[in-house]
């Protein structure tokens, strides 16, 4: 199973800040191993992100995304206390649920 | 499947492709057919290819739109790059990079209430023209910025 | 081959590389530097490590939770600044890696061969001992480097290192001194830290453990010697041995007085 994400957001003055990494290796389905065998593509190609169950971010993303994605973005309205959660979805079909709360 | 695979295996051929064997890869026809929403653009092999399948004919160039990144990015494997978009009602914003196999890297959809301004880091074969294309109150505007990369997207 | 015509390619592109109007390529890579610090995926494998230490493994079926890093059973805060040092259980000076395999045997029970099977990690298959360096290092971030040479063990082990940083070996009749022992070389845009100032010695060990985006892995200390061994054409450096240890006591005890600054992020 993938690993956690880890997400970290700060409100001030009522705009959340939203940083987050994920743990992938965003193979680009190019690459060869020791065998000289490619490698087939692997990643994350949907990114949602929620605050108390509203989409406040989505992505659609294709290989060219680094290994072990980063993505920071900020959203309006967020109080302390409320969650935020955030799903990935790779091209093989296997995804990851994590939350956080804003402090 | 098997098709991109020669492909990419006839690609592989000389060691002139090392940086394109690195770089962003080649989404193959069952990926995408499989999935829905913009992921055929993700298939397509120039800039332009890519926005038009995205709805974009022809965006016009905006000083609106601001593509914050180094000018050289001494690892292209890890290239941090935000955009940010004063466009009033941006609803996306997409990320191109031109001389990557398959230039569209990243799409953002932007919900009222979430500042039209995105950070992330993607993988950059060789020095390139990097393009943010916004589409805001329905149409498309885009912004332009070369990224000179040291060491190509897989060096060590 | 490969990589000296890629070295090569890399010196003249960088020659070429355009000077735009208001900045220099220096302030650029600066500036791409500083963008890579404010996301480092360093912290996944933090979060790896911390959950490695306290889930109970091994024939034993304990956590290393116990594990004396040299302040005491189980505290992890700050001790990795006064690493390596000597240990009267073990009656030897030892480094990170080393007191983690003394761990995992006395207390978890692995025989030392499944618990360092896999030291470094790729993809995938990841190694224990990169995600607890991560974790652990991370608790002395901020904590003045302060390894003392009380024990006359860790004074051998100090003099012995600093011999091997100037032993001249292998087939090209190298040493760390070569690369490390002036100040300004570089190997293409990569500053080589001068080891043998204060300055240098502090900044070089200060940053280790890190993410290195070129290889999408978090890389330790042992790990930065290993492959300076690899270039030097030297024979393998063997993990946690005793040329190990004292090499890092060397390197470590020199960085005394600054503040430990990893996990960090390189390129």
């Amino acid at each position: 199973m993938a690993d956690p994400m880890r997400i970290r957001v700060a409100a001030r003055d009522g705009v959340v800040n939203v940083k987050i990494l994920m743990s992938h290796e965003m193979e680009t389905g190019q690459r060869k191993d020791g065998a000289g065998k490619l490698v087939s593509a692997h990643y994350i190609s949907k990114v949602t992100a929620t605050h108390k169950g509203q989409t406040v971010l989505s992505a659609e993303w294709g290989p060219a995304v680094a290994k072990n994605p980063f993505l920071e973005f900020n959203f309006k309205g967020g109080q302390k206390g409320d969650k935020i959660a955030v799903t990935w979805e790779d091209n093989k079909g296997e995804s990851r649920t994590d939350e956080t709360t804003i402090n | 499947m098997k098709q991109s695979r020669r492909r990419a295996l006839k690609a592989g051929g000389g060691a002139g492709v090392l940086a394109l064997l690195c770089a962003a890869g080649v989404v193959s026809p069952g990926d995408v057919l499989a999935q829905s929403g913009n992921q055929a653009a993700f298939a397509m092999k120039t800039v332009r290819e890519a926005m038009r399948a995205l709805g974009a004919q022809a965006p016009a160039v905006s000083a609106a739109i601001q593509i914050k990144a180094s000018e050289i990015a001494e690892n292209g494997a890890v290239v941090p790059i935000s955009i940010e978009s004063k466009l009033p009602g941006t609803e996306s914003i997409t990320l191109l990079i031109e001389k990557n196999p398959n230039p569209l890297a990243a799409s953002f959809t932007i919900p009222a209430g979430t500042e039209p301004n995105v950070s992330t880091r993607v993988k950059i074969g060789e020095s390139s023209d990097v393009y943010a294309l916004v589409k805001a109150e329905g149409k498309f505007y885009m912004a332009k910025k070369e990224i000179k990369i040291t060491l190509g997207g897989c060096g060590g | 081959m490969i990589r000296r015509k890629m070295a090569a390619t890399v010196l003249a592109a960088g020659a070429a590389l355009g000077v735009s109007a208001q900045s220099s390529p220096e302030a650029e890579i600066a500036k791409y530097r500083e963008a890579l610090a404010a996301g480092n995926p360093a912290e996944l494998w933090e979060a790896r490590g911390e959950a490695l230490w306290k889930q109970k493994r091994g024939p034993k079926n304990a956590s290393l939770e116990a594990c004396d890093l040299g302040k005491g059973a189980g505290a992890v805060k700050g001790s990795y600044a006064e690493l390596p040092r000597y240990f009267a259980d073990a009656n030897r000076v030892m480094d990170l890696e080393t007191r983690l395999v003394h761990c995992m045997t006395t207390l978890q029970g692995f025989r030392v061969a499944d618990a360092t099977k896999r030291v470094f990690g790729a993809g995938t298959n990841r190694s224990d001992f990169e995600s607890l360096a991560a974790w652990i290092t991370s608790e002395s971030k901020g904590v003045t480097m302060n390894v003392a040479l009380d024990h006359a063990k860790e004074r051998e082990a100090y003099q012995l290192g600093e011999k091997m940083f100037y032993f001249r070996g292998g087939p090209h009749d190298f040493a760390c001194a070569t690369c490390h022992s002036e100040s300004g070389k570089r190997i293409r845009l990569q500053d080589l830290p001068n080891l043998t100032e204060k300055a240098g010695a502090q900044l070089a060990y200060t940053t280790w453990p890190a993410y290195r985006v070129s290889q999408g892995e978090l890389r330790t200390f042992q790990w930065r010697l290993n492959d300076c061994f690899r270039q030097q054409r030297f024979p393998e450096l063997k993990f946690a041995s005793e040329a190990s240890i004292a090499l890092t006591t060397f390197l470590a005890r020199n960085a005394n007085g600054a503040a430990f600054d990893a996990p960090a992020i390189k390129r």
